[in-house]
């Protein structure tokens, strides 16, 4: 079970795989994300669902490495199996439940940073295969760490890239390039922002005075993701929300962002010790 | 009339050393020590003890197998009401069971049922003796929802009738609480709950890990694509509360179910895991169950200064008396007729301390013990950079809001009679999820009525 059936670098540091699991191929929406464990020892680790595909079994996912658990996840070799995966977890986007009219009406900005591009790609594919009007923006700090811009280029009308250093696309920050196409006459329905807390942190101050609604996808530290520890909690209109079952999607207006940055960074010594560990493990 | 023997001690861990180990606490009974403890039950016509065992184990008969040095004997005669006597043993609040009503308690001291229960279960695994084998298939698939106790015992059951039995369960390894929720200094995991699983498994009974029923498959689909005749819910009572005061979401705040949950099911306290578990060096407990002793314990063991607080006193204290006596042994503070009104944090967002108001008791509340209420002007503060909350938890509202016809009480409990009929035709349900939480031979006891319900139900 839970076998590697691809793998292929989209750059040195991201890594996508294709997974043995048929039932939550079955059963998998946009905007859900499952679990795995890249060995015995291994922590439960949440990852978006990007693709999945019924008839052969599979789902894909894309890992960035940031620390020792993804580390190990993207050093698992085609052929080899994750130990446990576990989903589809987490609330469908909430446009799934749409009436087919309200598609064809709407037209939608989705904005990625860095990884986020992974999570966007199967919601942008479809609403575009319901007929919606759909602009991407893909931000990265280099072209190095640009990941789906071919696949996105397929199914939306206008992608939009920039990066921090110029090396591709535009010069700047996703949140320079809303201000532009707004300033252009732009009217989007609804937007999605999905990348480190901190950029949709600034998408939604920038967002916010465009007054288009925006969703966020909140990747907070998680265990179980059943709704079982509170660990994925998140302060959302003043209330506190578990994002695992509640969630991962939330009105980007609502989020205490500043809090959830800072319950991100909980395990910072342990991650960095850990992460010190698993490369002499790995024998890098 | 002779006066009554004293209960033979059972041998322990010291607890100045114990507190730096998670190995197990209490070592149990040798075959001398059971068969003296044996020889003090008076094998009573008409015991007391059995009415009080939710299972009605057939006490005075598998002791008296004990006192003839017959182990698999009396290893059988349990095996036909429990299917987790090692679990059962350990962690059943016998003080309030069996034993609170042995007629050898009104004078001196209850016959010893739960160590002499898992004495003859320890016995049993070891010798690695199976009881129960697979029985030829009727072909009538049964689907399990959740491998706790509950689960467990349904299947045994089923399995035992001919049934075709298979346990979804959404984490990676089976036995619910026993697994995630009760540290392994109670509960050995791989010397007992892992050892009573496969023998759970041995009848034939297919545990598949990693499905969420409600989002990987839903019972629907259970029920009309993969052809499960009926389904049992066992899923527990995992979502954990907090107060709602403020400061809960600083950093270093944590439910007693995440600590926990990294500890135990993670294993993150034997150092091999990636996954870490954050305990600073003085600990906070808020609560006074079960649930909040395994927190504060764990927490003791991985090298805090530990305090529960708990906001009434002593007698009402939810706990097994044996879990609060080993806690004080260890060096566990107990701050009773407290409570906490918020908790306060350091300038990066990381708890400081735990803000707390004085208790005293008030007249007697809906549930028979008398309500605190709070001192005014009496707050105080503890200095902490860990809060533990341990204040009970609920059914998860997945299954309910996923199962067409499935109806829950005001609380989040799924609607199920006796015999564990939910509103849903051929769905079953019991444990924790039916009766919010209560303990682990409550929740077999009802897996072992609805087995019986659902043998009916698929006879007719
Ligand atoms: C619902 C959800 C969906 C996700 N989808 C994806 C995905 O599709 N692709 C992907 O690469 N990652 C995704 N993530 C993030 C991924 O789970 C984390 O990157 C991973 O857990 C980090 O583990 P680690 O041990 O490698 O890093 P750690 O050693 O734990 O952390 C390294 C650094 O990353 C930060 N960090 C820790 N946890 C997270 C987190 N959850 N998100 C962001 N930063 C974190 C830490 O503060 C630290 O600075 C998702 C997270 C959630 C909750
Ligand atoms: C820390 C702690 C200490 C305790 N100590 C004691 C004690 O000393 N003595 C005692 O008698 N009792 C004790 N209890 C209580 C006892 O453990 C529970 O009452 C008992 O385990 C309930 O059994 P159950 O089968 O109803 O549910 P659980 O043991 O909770 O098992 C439910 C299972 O269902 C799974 N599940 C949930 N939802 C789904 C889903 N949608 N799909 C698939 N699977 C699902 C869960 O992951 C879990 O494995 C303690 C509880 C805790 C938390
Ligand atoms: S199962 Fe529990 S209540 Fe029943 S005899 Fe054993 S210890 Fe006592
Ligand atoms: S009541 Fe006590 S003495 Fe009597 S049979 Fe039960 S255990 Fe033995
Ligand atoms: S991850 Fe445990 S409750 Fe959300």
């Amino acid at each position: 079970m839970y076998k590697i059936v691809g793998k292929e670098y989209l750059t040195p540091v991201i890594c996508k795989m294709e997974v043995e699991a048929p039932r939550i191929a079955a059963s998998a929406h946009p905007g859900q994300f499952l679990i795995v464990r890249a060995r015995e020892e291994g922590e439960r680790i949440p990852l978006t669902i990007c693709d999945y595909d019924s008839e052969k079994g599979t789902v894909s996912i894309v890992t960035q490495v940031v620390g020792a658990s993804s580390r190990r996840i993207c050093h698992l070799n085609e052929g080899e199996s994750f130990t446990d995966c576990v989903g589809p977890l987490g609330q469908p986007s909430e446009f799934v439940k749409w009436e087919c009219e309200k598609f064809t009406r709407s037209r939608f900005l989705f904005v990625c940073g860095g990884v986020g591009a992974a999570p966007v790609y199967p919601q942008v594919k479809f609403l575009h295969s319901k007929g919606a009007a759909v602009d991407v923006i893909i931000g990265a700090r280099s072209s190095e760490l640009l990941i789906f811009e071919k696949e996105m280029a397929s199914q939306c009308d206008n992608l939009y890239i920039c990066t921090d250093d110029g090396s591709k696309g535009e010069k700047g920050l996703v949140t320079d390039v809303i201000d532009r196409l707004m300033a252009e006459g732009n009217h989007y329905d609804c937007s999605v922002a999905i990348g480190p807390m901190v950029m949709m942190k600034f998408v939604s101050l920038t967002m916010k005075r465009f007054g288009v609604p925006l969703t966020v996808s909140l990747n907070t530290i998680m265990v179980d993701g059943t709704g079982m520890c509170g660990a994925c909690r998140v302060t959302v209109g003043g209330k506190s929300r578990f994002a695992c079952v509640e969630g991962p999607e939330f009105d980007g207006y609502q989020v205490d962002y500043d809090e959830a940055m800072r319950r991100q960074t909980m395990y910072h010594e342990f991650e960095i010790e850990a992460d010190h560990k698993c490369k002499i493990g790995l024998d890098e | 009339m002779t006066e009554i023997k004293k209960r033979v001690p059972v041998r322990e861990q010291d607890p100045m050393i114990r507190s730096t180990n998670f190995e197990e606490v209490c070592y149990g009974y040798n075959m001398e020590e059971a068969r003296e403890e044996a020889s003090r039950c008076l094998n009573c016509k008409k015991p007391c003890c059995v009415g009080e065992c939710p299972v009605g184990i057939k006490i005075p008969q598998f002791i008296e197998k004990i006192k003839e040095g017959d182990v698999a004997a009396a290893a059988e005669i349990i095996a036909q009401d429990s299917s987790l006597p090692a679990v059962c043993g350990r962690v059943c609040p016998q003080e309030s069971q069996c034993e609170g009503s042995c007629i050898l308690g009104i004078k001196g001291e209850a016959v010893a049922i739960g160590k002499l229960e898992r004495f003859v279960a320890d016995y049993t695994l070891e010798h690695k003796r199976q009881l129960l084998t697979a029985t030829p298939s009727n072909g009538k698939k049964v689907a399990i929802v959740g491998s706790g106790p509950s689960g467990l015992a349904c299947a045994t059951d089923l399995a035992k009738l001919g049934y075709d039995v298979t346990i979804f369960e959404v984490l990676h390894k089976a036995g619910g609480v026993l697994q995630y929720g009760i540290p392994e200094f109670r509960l050995p995991k791989e010397k007992v709950v892992e050892k009573e699983v496969e023998n759970v498994r041995a009848l034939g009974v297919k545990i598949e890990t990693n499905v969420v029923v409600g989002r990987t498959v839903t019972i629907d689909h259970l029920m009309n694509e993969e052809g499960f005749k009926a389904v049992f819910i066992g899923s527990g009572a995992g979502l954990p509360k907090f107060m709602g005061i403020p400061g809960e979401n600083l950093n270093g705040v944590f439910s007693a179910n995440e600590f926990l949950t990294r500890s135990n099911l993670m294993h993150a306290y034997d150092g091999k895991s990636d996954t870490p578990v954050f305990v600073g060096k003085k600990v906070v407990v808020v609560g006074g169950g079960n649930v909040a002793m395994d927190a504060a314990r764990t927490a003791l063991r991985l090298g805090s200064q530990v305090t529960v607080v708990y906001r009434r006193t002593e007698k009402e204290l939810p706990a097994r008396v044996e879990e609060v006596h080993h806690a004080k042994q260890e060096g566990i503070v107990f701050k009773l007729l407290t409570n906490p009104v918020a908790i306060l944090g350091n300038e990066k967002g990381w708890v400081r301390g735990i803000r707390c108001i004085r208790m005293e008791l008030g007249a007697v509340d809906d549930s028979g013990r008398r309500r605190p209420v709070a001192v005014s002007g009496s707050e105080f503060d503890i200095e902490t950079d860990v809060v533990i909350m341990s204040l009970g938890t609920s059914p998860n509202p997945l299954l309910a809001s996923t199962t067409d016809g499935l109806d829950t009480s005001g609380n989040g409990c799924l609607v199920a009679d006796e015999y564990g009929k939910t509103t849903r035709r051929g769905v079953f349900a019991g444990g924790d999820a039916v009766t919010g939480s209560a303990t682990v031979i409550l929740a077999m006891g009802a897996g072992r009525r609805a087995a019986a319900a659902i043998h009916e139900y698929l006879s007719k």
